[in-house]
């Protein structure tokens, strides 16, 4: 049957109300890094007055942006990477067996999800000060901290997202591997694991992108040399001007990378979505 | 790689599941120390980066802890309770303005989550159907939710700015709205700014659950209920909004979580320190610790905001998981 006809105009109403709404402000980083500086210093105008590529080229040098970005790479992919392994050995273990303090430990993992983040931000920051001075490990300011910390974040959601993915893959598949002579991590490197990729997957994009974009925690645990992009990009006002164009420009190239990974691998986020979270 | 080769399994894996359910857990995988082994790596990061940082939380609340003691926290004296005291003591200008910033987060949060999901549920029921264009539709609704917090943020503020962004252009230059350019990211008019980021910022997540719970309605309830005579507004009333049900439980709790917590937004809109009327408590703890110096007092409000959102969470799950089983029977 045919959809309402109010349905079919509510809807087409609806849906582009939205889209403007959603555009706008990618319209205005768009357009806006190719415009000469006096475009965004004056008064708004939604056409450039002249087309310019020079914000894209002024980027690197005005703040020292290919350093931060390898400094972001660096560490939302390492905390990616650790997050995610981790994560599949312990969904794994939950999902597959049963064992004493099971439910303490999905709970404690379910309840962290919901701390906030600075509730641990004071107490990591002197913990890792105390450290520091005590036995000069400077995980204070260096990445291999950063990296830590973002764990936080990104690992309860991937064992809580995981465990369901993995309830979903068919318990006989990793048995028949048992059967045939896999041992229980050869079960879930060959048969489990595999076969919950777009889960994995799914984790793995929302655990770079919450590091990619984090803020608190990169404000307080970077100095010069380790700073990422979500602080460094601050640098481009200074106390006489504000390059817009240039901000829009840096904005537009480090939202690109993670933009088009998300997009591209959509689907499995909404796959795994579906597994792992709503049931 | 070998995605493609994978996916049947995947596919049917739900019935299959729900079958074999009887016979789980037949004790033949069970192995005493593997999956305790499994756990170790997760259970010593769970340990590093939240159990002790939260034990040492609590333990700083309860003293006296100011940037002289930074480097070396233990040594600062025992205040017992002060940090509470001063925490609450709503007559005091520390607890009032913890108490404003409280509200205002309250208010804040129940705001913007409610626009989320209503804009995510709208878009998901409006692009249940296939449509032409409706791939790179939903591709362009997921971009907020895909760009990073700074990024799209940043380019909000500059089209809050008062001489040169976009809505005063709009609203001043082109529609004549307002009698004079007003400011969006001090004073009151703050509130509405943080608001309109965040949603537009939030929306997308509700959308993609929302999307995901939609593809597990039956087709069959749709056509038994057209056959029945139910135009569309009324197949959604009966059974789209009521087949969400479990999904929204769980998408309200975690987007007002998010919401409640959130910081990056407000940190990035307003900077260190946020206009009174935009005042989230996060920022709010933020500032009290890490510009005014007073570690106490931050953990102190810290503990507080957790033991808020313990009671919260505790009581929408009774509450919701109560509502499911009146439903059941």
């Amino acid at each position: 049957m045919a959809p309402a006809r109010s349905f079919l105009w509510s809807r087409r109403i609806f849906l582009t109300l939205l889209t403007g709404f959603v555009l706008t402000p990618v319209y205005v980083m768009v357009s806006s890094s190719l415009k000469p500086l006096a475009d965004v210093t004056g008064k708004f105008r939604w056409l450039p007055s002249g087309l310019t590529i020079r914000p894209y080229i002024d980027i690197w040098s005005t703040v020292p942006l290919a350093k931060y970005f390898m400094n972001s790479l660096i560490v939302a992919g390492a905390a990616t990477v650790c997050s995610v392994v981790i994560a599949v050995f312990a969904a794994y273990a939950v999902s597959r067996y049963d064992f004493r303090g099971k439910r303490v430990f999905t709970v404690t993992v379910l309840s962290t999800q919901m701390f906030p983040g600075i509730l641990f931000l004071l107490p990591l920051f002197l913990i890792y000060v105390n450290i520091g001075n005590a036995t000069g490990i400077a995980l204070f300011g260096s990445r291999g901290g950063l990296i830590l910390t973002y764990l936080t974040f990104s690992l309860p959601f991937s064992i809580w997202m995981l465990i369901g993915y993995f309830d979903s893959v068919p318990r006989d598949l990793d048995e028949a591997a048992l059967v045939d002579g896999c041992g229980p991590l050869g079960a879930l490197l060959r048969v489990v694991a595999p076969a919950a990729v777009p889960g994995i997957v799914a984790v793995a994009v929302y655990a770079f992108m919450t590091a990619w974009g984090e803020v608190l925690f990169a404000s307080v645990m970077t100095n010069d040399t380790t700073r990422t992009l979500a602080v460094g990009l601050q640098g481009y006002s200074t106390l006489n001007d504000v390059y817009w164009n240039q901000i829009m420009a840096a904005s537009l190239v480090v939202s690109v990378p993670v933009v088009a990974g998300f997009l591209l691998l959509q689907r499995y986020l909404v796959a795994g979505l579906t597994a792992g979270a709503v049931k | 790689m070998t995605t493609t080769a994978f996916k049947e399994p995947v596919a049917q894996a739900p019935s299959g599941a729900a079958a074999r359910e009887p016979r789980r857990r037949t004790g033949r995988l069970r192995r005493a120390s593997l999956p305790y082994l499994l756990l170790l790596p997760a259970l010593l990061l769970e340990l590093l980066v939240h159990l002790v940082p939260m034990v040492i939380g609590i333990v700083m609340s309860f003293k006296e802890l100011t940037q002289f003691y930074i480097r070396d926290w233990s040594t600062a004296p025992w205040s017992g309770l002060g940090n509470y005291k001063v925490s609450v003591d709503f007559d005091a200008p520390v607890g009032d303005a913890l108490l404003h910033s409280f509200f205002v987060t309250v208010g804040f949060t129940l705001l913007s989550v409610a626009l989320c999901w209503l804009i995510g549920t709208a878009a998901a029921i409006c692009m249940q159907d296939t449509f032409r264009g409706r791939g790179l539709l939903r591709a362009l609704f997921l971009v907020p939710y895909a760009l990073p917090v700074y990024a799209a943020v940043i380019t909000w503020v500059f089209m809050f700015q008062h001489d040169n962004g976009l809505v005063n252009h709009v609203l001043h230059d082109q529609l004549h709205l307002t009698g004079k350019p007003s400011f969006w990211l001090i004073g009151d008019n703050s509130f509405y700014a943080l608001l309109t980021v965040s949603v537009w910022k939030g929306w997308p997540f509700a959308f993609l659950i929302v999307m995901a719970g939609l593809q597990n309605i039956p087709r069959e309830l749709y056509e038994a209920a057209a056959l029945d005579g139910a135009g569309t507004w009324q197949q959604i009333r009966r059974i789209t909004l009521p087949s969400l049900r479990p999904v929204n439980q769980v998408l309200v709790l975690v987007l007002f979580l998010w919401t409640f917590n959130d910081f990056n937004t407000p940190y990035v809109l307003f900077g260190k320190s946020a206009p009174e009327a935009a005042d989230l408590i996060s920022v709010h703890i933020y500032q009290a610790s890490f510009v005014t110096w007073n570690f106490g007092t931050g953990s102190a409000m810290s503990v507080l905001l957790l033991l808020f959102l313990l009671v919260v969470t505790g009581g929408y799950l009774l509450f919701t998981s109560r509502g499911r089983r009146a439903a059941d029977v």
